[in-house]
This record gives C-alpha cells, sequence and structure tokens, in this order.
C-alpha cells in the first residue's frame, strides 16, 4: 500500500485532469429555464406520486423568496437559474442487466476507473452510479438485499419504498434549509438510497458515482441514509464532470439519519472539473450534507477529500441529538489556480455527553482561496459535551489565500471546546533536510503534503485512500518550484 | 415598523435638527467629515443588525431606550478633581478628565515637556488644523461597515487631542478619565485623536467610571497615529454602572518599528463593545493586544479587534480571556488580516473562557484571513472550567474548594493583567479583579458614587 | 495509646469501573520511613492518590486511619490540613497563580484548621527564606506562576519546599525521582532527610532503587497487581534492583498455583 502510493508521485507528474472527456450518449433533456411547468414535469417523467411533486413546489415556492448566501469568502459570479437545463437523462430503455447498458455509458466509467460490472469490480464495493440527472446502474443490490440493506437509486426507492422516502425525505434538511437545499428539493432528479435494518452490519463499502456529462446541464442529486439502530454502513462518493468552458451548478443534498448505537460513515473524494488554469469553466459545488445522530451513542464520521471545483460551498454537519453520541469530521481541501473553497462543518450538541472532532486541512496553490468556516454549538441544557477542533492551513505560493473561521457558541458551563489554527507553509529547512537525503524537491513536498494530510487519508475507507492520495498530487501539479 | 428602522430614523432626524448645533464653533475640517460620514451610515443601512460583525449582538435594549442627547457643553456644578480622584497608590500620572463625551473644562494645568500637547479636540481643530485634517478620520475608516463609527464622525463634537513631538518621552502615563455625569438618561459621543511622533514613547492609561445613576450610551471613537519608531502603551479600565453601555472603538494606526500594547479590562458595565482595529503599516510594527473581561448578572461584552498585517514583517499577539458568572454573555471576535505582500509576519491569537453558570453564555470567533505564504500565524480559543488537576493538587495542600476556585479564577485572569508594565498599576488592577472575582465591591474607593444597582 | 499514624485495612479502589487495588494492608508508625516499590501498573500511584483523596478513585471495600481518624470520605483539603501531603509525580502548573500566594493562603488555611490566626507577612517571608535554604531552591521561584515552564528538577524541588512549609506528619513521595538527573536526585533527597524528624513519617513510592540511596528505607514492600506481596527490611531494595521483578512474579504465580 504504502509503496503504491510512493509510486503515484511519479505516475502523475505532468497529468492534467484526467477525466474531462464527454460521453456520446442519447440524452433525454427538459429545455432550460426553472417554472412550475418544468417541475411538473420532472416529476411526471419520473412518474412520482402526488406527495413528492407537493414536496417539490413548495420547495420551489419558498425559493423564489431567497436570496443566495452572500457570507461566505467566496467571489460568486451572477448566475442565471433560467440559463440551467434542470433535467438530463441518458436515454436508456429499462435495462435487465449489465450487458444491455449502453455501451458508451459502460465505457465511460471504464474509464472512470469505476467497476460497474460486478465481476470486475473492487471485492466488497457495491457502486449505485448517477450520470448527469439519473442512476445508471447498481451493482449488488441482490446480495445486499439478502440482508435487508436497501441500495438503490433514488428514483427506485420512491417506487419500491415510498413509505421510508416520505418518512425521512427533508428530516434532516428541511426544504426551506438554505437557499441551494430549497433549489435541490425543487428539482433533484435523482441519487442515492441506503436503508441499514435494525442490527445489520453493511457487509461491503457502499459507494455512489456521480458525473456530469450534458451541457448546460445542472446537477441536483440527493443522498438519503438511513441506519436503524445498530446497523453499521460506509459510504462513499465519489465524482467527476467534463472540461467545459462554462461553469456547472452542481446542487446537491445528502440527509443522513443515525438511531441508537449505530454507526455510519460517509467518505467523499470530490473531483469536480475545476475550470482550467486561468479559472474558465468549472463546476459550482454548492451541496447541503448534514446527518443527525438521533439515538444513544451513535456515531457518524465524515471523510472528506476535497480536490474539485471552481467553487466549493459545503459544510457537513451534524445534530449530536442523542446522548452519548459522536461525530467527527476529517477533511482534505485543496485549492489550485482559481479555484475558491468556503468548507467546513457544523458541530450541533444537543445530548448530553455528546462529542465532536473536527480535523481539517487546507491546502491552497495558486491564485486560489480556501476558507475553513466551522460552526461548534453547545445548546442550554446539553451537559458535558466536548469538541476539539483542529484546523490547519497550508499555503503552497505567495498568491493564494487561507482562512480560517471558526464560530464556537457555547451555552452550557459543562462544555469543553477546544479550537486550535495554524498557517504555515512548507518550512526550507524541511525541503533541505529531504533535498540532503537525495530527495528532489518536487518529491519532498509530496512527502511533506502526504505526511500533512495523512490524518485525514488514513479515515478514508482503504480502496480509496489510494485514489484520494493520487488526487491530491494531480491538483497541486505544477503549484511548486 | 421595524425597531431598527425607527431607530436609524431618529438618528436622521437628530442629525438633521442637530445640525446647526453641532457646526456651533467647530472648526471646517470637522464638519465636512461629519456630512460624509452621515451619509456613509444611511448608505450603510444605518446601525449594524445581524452583521457578521455584530452576529451575536442584540443592540436593540440598549439602543431603545430614549437617551437626552446634548449637543453642547454643559458646565459642571462641582469641581469633578475633588468628585473624583483615582487612587492608585505610588503611580504619580499626568490626569485629564471628561465628562459626557466632552473635555472638562477644569482641567489642572499639566507640566509637560515642550511641544507636548494635551487639549480638547475642538481647540486642537481650531489651533493646529494642519495636524488634524492630516490624521482626523484617516484611521477610523478601517471600519467602514460599521455603522457606528460613521454614526460618531457625525455626531462628534469634542473630546481628547494628545500630540507628542518627535522624540520626546513622557516619563509619567497620561491618565484620561472619562467621566458620565447626568441628571437624565443620556447619549453621547466621544471623539479622541492621538498623535505620536518617531521615536516618542507615551504611555495612556484609561478609566471609565460613571458619577450617577442613569443610564448612558457612550459611542467613543480614537485614532492612534504612531510615528516610525514610537511606542506606545495603553491601558483602559472599564468599571461603569450596568445601565452604562458603551460602544469604544480604537484605531492604531502603526509605522516602521512602532510598538503597541494595549489592555482592556472591563470590569462593570452594561453592554460593552469595544473595537480595537491596529493596523502594521509597515515593518518592523509589533502590536500586543490583551484584553480581561469579568461578567455578572445581566452583562454583556463584545470585544472585536480586526489586526491588519499590510506591511510584511509584523507581529501581532493578540489573548483576551474571560469569566462569565449568572446570566452574562460575551462574545469575542478576532480577526488577523495578513495582506498579500505581509509576508514574514508572525501573528498569534487566543481567547480562553471560563463559564461559571448554566444560564452564562459565550460566543468566539477567533478568525484568520491569510493572503501571504511565508507566515507564522495561530490562533486558539477555548471554553471549559476549571482544570481538576489543578484543583487536586491544591486542595491536597490543604486549600478550601472555594479558595481553591478563587485562586484558579484569579490565576486565571492575572495572565492577561501580568502584561501591564507599570507596576503600581498592575498591582492595583490585580487587587481590583481579585476584589471583583471575590464578589466584593470592586470599584475605586474615592468613587462618589455608591454603586446601588 | 496506639502508635500507629497510619492503617490501611484490606483496601480496595476502582477507577474507571476497573479495580486497581486488591486489598491493601500497611501500617506506618512515626519516625519510619516505608518504600513501596512495584512494576508499572501495579497501583502505586493509586495508592497515593487514594490515601490523598482524589475524587476519581473509588474505595469500594476497606479502611484507611490516620491518628486514629477515619480518612474515607474526608476532603482532599482535610487530609492535607491532618498532615498528609503528596509530593505530585507530574506537579500540575498553574499560570498566573504565584508560587509564594499559593503557599501563604495554604499556610493560613493549615493554621485556620488548627485554630491559629494567619502567619504575620513578615514573619512568613522570613520562615519561607529559611525553607528555601533549607531544600536549596532559589529565590526567584517564589514570584513566578506555580510549577509553570519550571523544569522537572525545578517541579520536584518546589514539592519539597512545599513540604518543608507545610510541615507534614505524612510524606508520600510519588515518583519523586522520575526525570531527575543526579545532581537533582541528592538534592531532593539531601532536603527530605532534613525534614525527618522521629515524629513524622515518609513513604517513598518508586519503581527504582536510586531514590533509595539517599533516602533509607526502614521497611520495603512490593506492590504487585493491586496488592502488597512482600515486605521485608532494606536488603529487598538489592535484591529487586539485581534480580528485577520478575522472580516476585514467579513466586506469586507458584503460590497461587499451590493454592489451586
Amino acid at each position: 500500500m504504502t509503496k503504491e502510493k510512493d509510486n503515484l508521485l511519479q505516475e502523475v507528474t505532468g497529468s492534467d485532469y484526467k477525466y474531462g472527456f464527454v460521453t456520446n450518449v442519447e440524452t433525454d433533456v427538459i429545455g432550460k429555464g426553472l417554472s412550475e411547468d418544468v417541475i411538473r414535469l420532472i416529476s411526471s417523467k419520473k412518474e412520482e406520486p402526488e406527495w413528492l411533486l407537493e414536496f417539490r413546489l413548495k420547495a420551489y415556492r419558498h425559493w423564489l423568496t431567497m436570496k443566495m448566501p452572500q457570507w461566505a469568502q467566496l467571489t460568486i459570479p451572477e448566475i442565471n437559474y433560467q440559463d440551467i437545463i434542470y433535467y438530463a437523462a441518458p436515454k436508456q430503455e429499462e435495462k435487465k442487466n449489465w450487458d444491455e447498458v449502453d455501451p458508451e455509458l459502460k465505457a465511460t466509467f471504464d474509464k472512470l476507473g469505476i467497476p460497474l460490472n460486478e465481476q470486475k469490480t473492487l471485492a466488497g464495493v457495491a457502486v449505485d452510479a448517477v450520470m448527469d440527472s439519473i442512476s445508471v446502474k447498481t451493482t449488488f443490490k441482490e446480495a445486499l438485499a439478502e440482508r435487508g440493506v436497501i441500495f438503490c437509486s433514488f428514483s427506485e426507492a420512491v417506487k419500491n419504498h415510498p413509505d421510508l422516502v416520505k418518512k425521512y425525505l427533508g428530516s434532516v434538511v428541511p426544504y426551506n434549509d438554505n437557499f441551494f437545499a430549497a433549489l435541490n428539493s425543487a428539482v433533484f432528479s435523482d441519487g442515492s438510497f441506503v436503508y441499514i435494518p435494525k442490527g445489520v452490519r453493511c457487509p461491503m463499502e457502499l459507494s455512489t458515482y456521480f458525473r456530469i456529462n450534458a451541457a448546460k446541464t445542472g446537477q441536483f442529486e440527493r443522498t438519503l441514509i438511513v441506519a436503524e439502530d445498530d446497523a453499521y454502513v460506509s459510504y462513499l462518493e465519489g465524482c467527476t464532470a467534463p472540461q467545459r468552458d462554462e461553469n456547472q451548478l452542481h446542487a446537491a443534498i445528502v440527509e443522513i439519519v443515525v438511531e441508537k448505537n449505530a454507526e455510519v460513515k460517509y467518505s467523499t473524494v470530490q473531483n469536480w472539473y475545476p475550470g482550467d488554469k486561468q479559472g474558465k469553466g468549472g463546476i459550482y459545488n454548492f451541496v447541503t450534507k448534514r446527518g443527525i445522530c438521533r439515538g444513544e451513542n451513535a456515531r457518524l464520521i465524515w471523510a472528506q477529500v476535497e480536490t474539485g471545483s471552481a467553487i466549493t460551498w459545503k459544510y457537513p454537519s451534524t445534530i449530536l441529538k442523542g446522548d452519548g453520541s459522536v461525530s467527527e469530521f476529517y477533511s482534505v481541501a485543496v485549492t489550485n489556480n482559481h479555484q475558491q473553497a468556503d468548507t467546513g462543518t457544523k458541530m450541533i450538541h444537543i445530548g448530553n455527553n455528546t462529542r465532536s472532532r473536527i480535523v481539517s486541512k487546507g491546502i491552497s496553490a495558486g491564485h486560489s482561496s480556501n476558507s475553513y468556516r466551522g460552526k461548534v454549538k453547545v445548546v442550554k441544557n446539553c451537559q458535558n459535551a466536548r469538541n476539539y477542533s483542529q484546523c490547519d492551513s497550508l499555503l503552497l505560493g505567495d498568491k493564494c489565500g487561507a482562512h480560517t473561521f471558526p464560530y464556537l457558541e457555547i451555552e452550557n458551563p459543562t462544555a469543553q471546546v477546544e479550537h486550535e489554527a495554524t498557517t504555515s507553509k512548507i518550512g526550507e529547512d524541511q525541503i533541505f533536510y529531504c533535498n540532503q537525503r537525495g530527495i528532489s524537491t518536487e518529491d519532498a513536498v509530496g512527502l511533506i503534503i502526504k505526511g500533512y494530510a495523512g490524518d485525514v487519508i488514513n479515515k478514508m475507507p482503504m480502496e480509496f485512500a489510494v485514489e484520494a492520495q493520487k488526487l491530491l498530487q494531480i491538483s497541486l501539479e505544477g503549484s511548486v518550484g | 415598523m421595524l425597531d431598527i428602522d425607527k431607530i436609524n430614523n431618529d438618528f436622521a432626524a437628530l442629525f438633521e435638527q442637530g445640525r446647526e448645533m453641532l457646526r456651533e464653533g467647530q472648526a471646517k475640517i470637522i464638519d465636512e467629515k461629519r456630512e460624509q460620514a452621515f451619509r456613509q451610515f444611511r448608505t450603510l443601512g444605518g446601525i449594524p443588525g445581524k452583521t457578521e460583525d455584530y452576529l451575536y449582538t442584540n443592540l436593540l435594549p440598549v439602543l431603545s431606550k430614549d437617551y437626552n442627547v446634548v449637543f453642547k457643553y454643559i458646565p459642571q456644578d462641582v469641581n469633578l478633581h475633588d468628585v473624583f480622584q483615582c487612587t492608585v497608590p505610588e503611580l504619580a500620572t499626568d490626569p485629564v478628565l471628561t465628562v459626557n463625551g466632552w473635555y472638562f473644562a477644569g482641567n489642572k494645568k499639566l507640566d509637560l515637556p515642550d511641544g507636548v500637547v494635551i487639549c480638547s479636540l475642538r481647540e486642537a481643530a481650531l489651533k493646529y488644523p494642519e495636524m488634524v485634517e492630516k490624521h482626523y478620520n484617516r484611521y477610523a475608516t478601517a471600519a467602514e461597515k460599521d455603522g457606528f463609527i460613521a454614526l460618531n464622525t457625525a455626531f462628534a463634537q469634542d473630546g481628547l487631542f494628545i500630540y507628542i513631538p518627535d522624540g520626546v518621552v513622557l516619563e509619567r502615563p497620561v491618565q484620561i478619565v472619562n467621566l458620565l455625569r447626568a441628571k437624565a438618561d443620556l447619549m453621547a459621543f466621544q471623539r479622541n485623536l492621538i498623535i505620536v511622533g518617531r521615536d516618542a514613547q507615551v504611555t495612556l492609561l484609561v478609566c471609565d467610571h460613571t458619577l450617577s445613576h442613569d443610564s448612558f450610551f457612550m459611542n467613543t471613537v480614537t485614532e492612534i497615529y504612531l510615528d516610525d519608531n514610537a511606542h506606545f502603551d495603553y491601558c483602559q479600565v472599564q468599571n461603569q454602572h450596568l445601565s452604562a453601555s458603551q460602544i469604544n472603538s480604537v484605531f492604531v494606526s502603526e509605522h516602521r518599528d512602532t510598538s503597541c500594547d494595549a489592555n482592556i479590562v472591563t470590569l462593570y458595565g452594561g453592554m460593552v463593545r469595544n473595537n480595537f482595529y491596529v493596523a502594521l503599516n509597515e515593518e518592523g510594527g509589533c502590536c500586543n493586544l490583551n484584553g480581561l473581561y469579568i461578567l455578572d448578572k445581566k452583562q454583556h461584552v463584545d470585544n472585536f479587534s480586526y489586526i491588519d498585517h499590510i506591511a510584511p514583517r509584523c507581529t501581532s499577539n493578540e489573548h483576551f480571556k474571560g469569566v462569565m458568572d449568572d446570566t452574562s454573555l460575551a462574545n469575542f471576535a478576532g480577526c488577523i488580516r495578513v495582506r498579500p505582500d505581509a509576508q514574514k509576519t508572525e501573528a498569534y491569537q487566543a481567547n480562553n473562557n471560563l463559564l461559571l453558570t448554566d444560564t452564562a453564555r459565550v460566543n468566539t470567533k477567533p478568525l484568520l484571513i491569510i493572503d501571504a505564504d511565508d507566515v507564522k500565524c495561530s490562533h486558539g480559543a477555548t471554553v471549559g472550567q476549571i482544570d481538576e488537576e489543578a484543583m487536586f493538587y491544591l486542595r491536597s495542600r490543604g486549600i478550601s474548594v472555594a479558595e481553591a476556585k478563587m485562586m484558579m479564577m484569579f490565576g486565571f485572569a492575572h495572565d492577561i493583567i501580568r502584561h501591564i508594565k507599570l507596576q503600581p498599576l498592575r498591582d492595583k488592577i490585580d487587587a481590583l479583579v481579585e476584589s471583583r472575582l471575590r464578589g466584593e465591591f470592586s470599584k475605586c474607593h474615592h468613587c462618589a458614587l455608591q454603586c446601588r444597582k | 495509646m496506639e502508635n500507629t499514624m497510619l492503617k490501611i485495612k484490606d483496601l480496595h479502589a476502582v477507577v474507571d469501573g476497573k479495580e486497581i487495588l486488591k486489598g491493601i494492608n500497611l501500617e506506618v508508625k512515626p519516625g519510619e520511613i516505608h518504600a513501596i516499590m512495584g512494576p508499572n501498573g501495579a497501583g502505586k500511584s493509586t495508592l497515593s492518590a487514594v490515601l490523598t483523596g482524589k475524587e476519581r478513585f473509588q474505595v469500594t471495600q476497606g479502611e484507611i486511619e490516620f491518628r486514629g481518624k477515619n480518612l474515607l470520605g474526608m476532603p482532599a483539603e482535610d487530609r492535607a490540613r491532618e498532615g498528609i501531603f503528596l509530593s505530585f509525580q507530574y506537579p500540575v502548573e498553574i499560570p498566573g497563580v504565584s508560587t509564594v500566594n499559593f503557599l501563604k493562603t495554604a499556610v493560613n488555611e493549615h493554621r485556620k484548621y488548627k485554630g491559629l490566626p494567619p502567619y504575620p507577612a513578615g514573619d512568613f517571608l522570613k520562615m519561607i527564606r529559611e525553607k528555601m535554604q533549607l531544600v536549596g531552591i532559589d529565590n526567584k521561584l517564589l514570584n513566578r506562576s506555580l510549577n509553570e515552564g519550571f523544569s522537572g528538577g525545578e517541579k520536584k524541588r518546589n514539592e519539597i519546599f512545599q513540604m518543608a512549609v507545610l510541615e507534614p506528619l505524612l510524606a508520600i513521595l510519588d515518583e519523586t525521582d522520575s526525570g531527575l538527573d543526579i545532581d537533582a536526585l541528592r538534592t531532593v533527597a539531601q532536603g527530605v532527610n532534613k525534614l525527618k524528624t522521629p515524629d513524622n513519617a515518609v513513604i517513598v513510592i518508586t519503581h527504582y532503587q536510586r531514590l533509595l540511596d539517599y533516602i533509607v528505607p526502614d521497611i520495603v514492600h512490593v506492590l504487585y497487581d493491586g496488592r502488597i506481596v512482600k515486605t521485608a527490611g532494606k536488603e529487598l531494595v538489592a535484591e529487586l534492583e539485581k534480580y528485577g521483578y520478575d522472580w516476585i512474579k514467579e513466586e506469586i504465580k507458584s503460590k497461587d498455583n499451590g493454592h489451586a
């Protein structure tokens, strides 16, 4: 494993964004623009029940009254919401098995290195692949079903498990939560649904790959994960998009419900197209992710490696409601060239003896701007809450920025909350030490960054740690020298 | 109508009605800025609502009161020097009094080195127009988004002017005593301008006191200019009654190889908001900013700071600590800003809080905005309780729980007070803080006001 | 009247739900120096914490009597005022509290407990100076924050200095030798020896022999797995140094097997 990681340094030298191809599949598209009619059309194309349409319309009507959030350390160009395609689906008839899936699509996911063919797949990983707005293929469904685990596209879940969807949809992120959440609630097209019944340890990693393909398209997926009492699941999402000159909008919602003694581990490798070296193009990644530790001793672990997107606005958060519940947040966010990121987490302590831990590592290079924004709140009647946050920033180059915005709101005297942050660059003495041992400057930087991000990378599932490592390297290509 | 709109409209009306009085006997330079500032106030939408910088500050309870406003100096019926005597033992100072934001007419003549000027801002603007023009409202613009600063510039009529010429070192500290004394609830503005010349040195001790029971709302802006290699010591002790609210904004403009050491101790007061802006404009500047707040009852204290590293090779250290009892609320927001060219910056910031009751609250927001890479910056914030291990250590030496707790709190506070350079002052503040922590009466003994509130 | 100062009977204690002391019996008389030795994790530091009243440690069974008084249930500060002193293995740093102020408070609390008025300020400083000389510590230490930024040696010397000031009847030295170089070790030991009288007693808790070369014990106990498994004279120290603790473990095992 270590050796493999080391080799990556060499392997990636000189590479650019390597996922930037376009797939030629026929696409079913609803024309640009947003209105109640468009929402009705999306809903009818998806043959949705009435209550879901109502949910969408309620969200849409509320969204019309809202303004885009202004508080982030981001410069977001004006977005014309009428110039976006809200529904694009790769045209494919109902396919019964993998062999019938459009070969172009298959090729796409092969090129991405995402195993949709169960024979070829990594052992122990089930995959749901979402292209533009539609789930293309979910693997290992049957194997999982044996244990009572539901892992399917969101649309299927609406059809096959409407009660579960109805019960949990919007229960963690209400339709009116924020501007982008309201937009998603109005127009979301697909995503993944995970349900782990009481007492079940999900036997494999679950994973969703998101791919934006069609031009001028926004992607609005929705993920819902429910872990009943004593259940366990590790879930991973990854994402890529073609290189396009225009900016594309991605506004997703992730909702996670963790019941008593259950544990959910949610890992993200975010690699949307970041734009070119001059800052042209790239994905606007405006995402609302939130989980609730509802029951006692519930655990929710977030681990993310963020290297993509032109602009990132996202704060995976946990509401620690159950007594003794625990949440951890591990993040590496890399920005290079003209990327902007304003990302972090929120830990809301409500239950007694709840604990949270935040480890955030920002790396900025080029002309980028990288901000950590995190909130730790301990409400009035929450006894013995503990939080520790560490937020470090590493600057590579003198044209980039690294910012830290923690908010600590404490209303109970038994809380112990500690926040620490440092900002530094790679020391010349560190580089020299490596040089003296025969390591080139570039390799030295790679090594140091690996060490710097190690705390977070180690929290990723084994299968994805390598990929995460590779991504870090690619994202920082040419930023040192 | 929303309360905040009503308040803003009241200010607008007040400005229009008071314009003539505000201008009376005033130098042109101050009036010009006045008009600009009021336009700015309106552009900003008035006093800050739930803006990022005032996120946790509810201003309405304080601003909804009906205050009287007086746009001229009201002579006092007593000699304030007799009513108020600060008794920091063994501390010889040059005292200057202000009352309700105005330079006190009965200030004694001080024995100062040649060229040193200490007078009212009003007088200075007429007598030394060039100097005032060069500096007045140049540094307060750092808070261009804060409506209160614009409001001060629009309404301020007087305050202190201090000028220390190049190379002059003042041996004795200048003690500014800001007194509030009225016969009705009062809102007032005060504007101070302090210019410290090249290689000059001065220590300022600022004491805020109340001499009557009325509710007060003070809006004070102090601009401080430090020329190359100037050394400036600033110590402010806020000890007012619980209906005295203030927005106290200090702007320091530092130049090459200057130092600014500031300590702000808040012991008593209603809603107190301290804004501390430091601009490190040239290489070699250094700023040490320390603050202590000890709150109980319904007190609400905000400490806001913005340390702007504009030039390379400057250092800043910031440390604020607070103890919150009863239903008090403390907010801390500190921002370290490192501009793109400010390489080799060293900037540290820390905020530690002790919450003593279920109903006390604290919000802390230590920010870093870093746009240069070769820097050493860090910050930390904690909210917690008295350390159990340390408590056991003290108790194992025979010290009672109550006394051990007191020692721990005092040690916590002394960590800030120890930065005060003047020993008699440090000892006095130590004593004040200790009796404050013990819940004993902590005002200076000679304060004429026997606080009942 | 019985001459025993400290009497521990069948003492059991748990910390965080785990039983650490599993039936300790120990008696200490005035004038005696006891050494309690044992491998890491035997429960040595737990014993000192239980004796001095640390709340995290719960006594589940047994008795502790100090000069005829029941210690269990007595708060830590009262045990100190009764004359029990612990030299901490890791003395706590307390920023902002000066050593002199701390000592003055401690001394006066002791006096209050005995019904005496506070120490007159001048006399207090005089006494402090004498004690400083006695244990050989620097004057500058007085005005520094308690233990803050002290070196390992300074911290341990400060503990002995406090012991000199508070004049306890029973001093427990918990791993006082850890982290000390040979010179510091000697100074600390000399301090302890100077403070020794026929009326007071010392319990030295240590892993190694070296401190016991300077503070010579009358009685040596080996603590293992929460029990005192061997008690002998000072010659035991040399044996332990030579053969380590393993032979004792073996001895216990064979004994246990014999019982089984």
